[in-house]
């Protein structure tokens, strides 16, 4: 089978790109990280196809010279799912910038948990070791670094941009389902 | 007969779409979708049935393409048994959510899309069952992790973005990776077909065999939760609501476990990566455990303990012999039923006392003693207590690896029964707390929490709140599969015998000659 060796190489930049960006904490960076690697998924796919040739309509050519066809089918089947997939994923992060939250990926609650003792702990400790703190800037440490790309703007910064979009925090919705609940029960 | 094999996955896309169109009728979005489950089922029976007796599979070509070309569904007893325990575990978990859903005034503002993208998820499960080859598999495993991201952000409250959205990165992740497998496999071997597969693998060097192997290995991993790729699911499953985290816990994991043992036996038949497998299967079962040991809440408890179990099928899978194949048959049908039937169990402890946490919950034996019975014997069935099915399905595991008799086989038994006998430990302590203590004592409390100091700093369920009144259907259904749990028991024999003959027919894999003979038929 012989391949075109700039197809490889680009597939690879394409998939090293996206792992790069997808280690990101900003949803945005996710997202465009999921795109390059399903880009490079789908050229994979299409490499392995091997040498072009004519399109395979039957009897156009003779089929030694026409290209596979499956990697195709199989291609476009990818590119459909990666779209569909893409399209909830902005909507998630849409949702999840609605929230106020920003647009970051958040700790597990049990790792938080974890580390909350563990730094208990370590203050019984080792109250007198400084060094740990000179280090601090050079490790490569993601806790606590919400980085986003976008700003939120709420409707208190802007006054254009109204806020007021269904959110579900515990508080008055919540509280008034419950009691119409309550009010069938009885 | 052949022609009811593609009705498995058409009838619920159907039905998904019918749904859609009554999404402001509550009563009929439910009736469709019962209907619907309940019609596979029965096809999946008939299936089952029509298979076991003839011995010989059913394989469709869908489109009428010849048969390594096109899309072949091949339904072998193993599929047919999966695809009527996953739909019986479905159109329970329906019930369920019926009930809770009917209680919670689903009448005034119905979830719309509840309904269809259960089915959907329906759909893709039995899709991924009877996929013939790994494309379809493919497809099959997307259409049930698109529906899966749907019903774990349902209702899209803040923790459920929160942890939807580790689940979902890490799910596009593993999919990415199995979609590059199937590329990697296509360049080397120029089909993806199962059977055709299994033919022409053999012809390629050992070397090459591995990476494919361990890239197809790797995806499915994530998917199956099995150590170290299982961090993402402890913090995913428990903010679901409660129906929703019951048939992810029973039928997502088992998906990726099934599509392991179709990948060990019958595409890398020359290619032994099962000592790898042994070691990982140990580190999920005695990680698992551990991980529920430090934990407060029910549901974080049962996500762990799923975990840890996934370790006992990848245990069965890598000791590869017959004997082994049938137990991990046997064991994954009951871990699904049981796991499931104890969140549904826990979901009714939930709605009862307003928490899952077994620091707060206390008093349910004699404010509940259903639900204490409802939770009591699934939780002794997983925990490996004769006579259930977890004890028979963990002694034929153990048999099969002391057959075996490596010095490496009698390390994992011994880890095998550390960790039955810790997750007895970790629901029995869920027991006492939250059934045994008594409501209105308060004097042997400081003594409880000072024993249990470590778990104060466990992360909390969302508050449910009051407590409520739980709807006769949700007790109802949650009884239904007890039941079927004690029946799995009570017909150890004939399922048994139907997993070892799944177990010595899965060494020898399908030829693409019988696959096209099969597919005439």
């Amino acid at each position: 089978m012989t391949v075109s060796l700039v197809l490889v190489i680009i597939m690879g930049v394409l998939f090293a790109a996206g792992v790069y960006a997808m280690l990101e904490r900003s949803l945005t960076r996710v997202l465009i990280g999921f795109l390059l690697l399903g880009n490079a998924a789908n050229l994979f796919l299409l490499i392995v196809m091997g040498r072009p040739g004519v399109a395979p309509f039957y009897g156009a050519a003779d089929p030694s010279e026409m290209s596979d066809p499956l990697p195709q089918a199989l291609t476009l089947t990818a590119i459909v799912i990666t779209f569909a997939v893409s399209a909830f994923l902005l909507a998630l992060i849409y949702r999840s910038w609605q929230l106020g939250q920003a647009d970051t990926v958040h700790d597990d609650e049990a790792d938080l948990a974890v580390r909350a003792r563990t730094e208990v702990d370590e203050e019984q400790m080792d109250d007198e070791t400084s060094i740990e703190d000179e280090d601090d800037d050079a490790t490569t440490d993601f806790i606590g670094t919400d980085t986003a790309p976008i700003t939120v703007l709420h409707h208190r910064d802007l006054e254009g941009i109204r806020d007021d979009a269904p959110t579900d925090r515990p508080g008055a919705s919540a509280g008034e389902s419950r009691d119409r609940d309550g009010g069938e029960a009885r | 007969m052949s022609a009811l094999v593609p009705l498995l996955v058409t009838l619920p896309l159907l039905g998904a779409g019918v749904a859609l169109i009554f999404g402001r009728r509550r009563r009929v979005q439910v009736g469709v979708s019962i209907v619907t489950l309940t019609l596979v089922m029965v096809i999946a029976a008939v299936l089952l049935y029509a298979v076991d007796s003839s011995g010989q599979a059913l394989a469709v070509s869908v489109g009428g393409w010849p048969v390594p070309f096109g899309i072949v569904l091949y339904v072998d007893r193993l599929a047919a048994l999966l695809v009527v325990i996953s739909a019986i575990v479905l159109l329970a978990v329906l019930l369920f959510s019926v009930g809770q859903g009917a209680a919670d005034g689903d009448d005034d503002t119905p979830v719309t899309i509840f309904h269809p993208t259960y089915l959907i998820l329906a759909a893709g499960i039995f899709n991924a069952f009877i996929a013939g080859d790994l494309f379809n598999l493919y497809v099959g495993f997307e259409i049930l992790l698109v529906a899966s991201y749907v019903l774990i952000t349902l209702g899209s409250t803040e923790s459920r973005i929160r942890t939807g959205v580790v689940y979902i990165v890490v799910s596009l992740v593993s999919s990415i990776l199995f979609l590059a497998a199937i590329a990697a496999i296509y360049g080397a071997l120029g089909t993806v077909n199962i059977a055709q597969l299994a033919e022409r693998m053999t012809e390629l060097p050992q070397s090459t065999q591995l990476v494919l192997h361990l890239m197809l290995l790797l995806a499915f991993s994530i998917k199956a939760a099995v150590f170290p790729l299982s961090f993402w699911l402890p913090d995913s499953y428990p903010t679901a609501p409660a129906p929703v985290t019951a048939v992810f816990a029973g039928l997502l994991t088992k998906v990726g476990v099934y599509a392991m043992i179709r990948t060990e036996t019958q595409i890398f038949r020359d290619n032994d990566v099962n000592t790898l497998l042994l070691i990982v299967a140990l580190a999920t079962m005695i990680v698992g455990v551990l991980g529920a040991l430090a934990q407060a809440e029910l549901k974080r408890i049962l996500s762990f303990t799923l975990v840890s179990h996934v370790g006992y099928l990848v245990f069965g899978l890598a000791i590869a012999t017959p004997l082994a194949l049938g137990a991990t048959i046997y064991y994954m049908v009951h871990h699904i039923i049981v796991q499931t039937t104890l969140f549904l169990a826990v979901g009714l402890i939930e709605r009862r006392a307003g928490s899952t946490s077994i620091l707060k919950v206390k008093g349910l034996m004699r404010a509940a003693p259903v639900i204490a019975v409802l939770y009591f014997i699934p939780a002794i069935n997983l925990g490996g207590i004769p006579p259930f099915s977890g004890f028979i399905g963990k002694f034929a595991l153990f048999n099969a690896a002391a057959t075996v008799g490596t010095p490496l086989m009698y390390v994992l038994i011994v880890g095998g029964v550390v960790t039955s006998l810790l997750t007895l430990y970790t629901l029995m302590r869920a027991w006492n707390l939250a059934f045994w203590r008594e409501d209105d004592d308060h004097a042997d409390e400081p003594a409880v929490v000072e024993r249990i100091e470590y778990l104060g700093d466990a992360p909390a369920a969302d508050e449910q709140g009051d407590r409520r009144v739980i709807p006769r259907m949700m007790t109802a259904t949650t009884a239904g599969m007890v039941a079927v749990t004690i029946a799995l028991t009570v017909f150890a024999g004939p399922l048994y015998q139907l997993c070892a003959s799944i177990g010595d027919a899965l060494l020898t894999p399908v030829t693409l000659v019988q696959l096209e003979q099969e597919a005439q038929q």
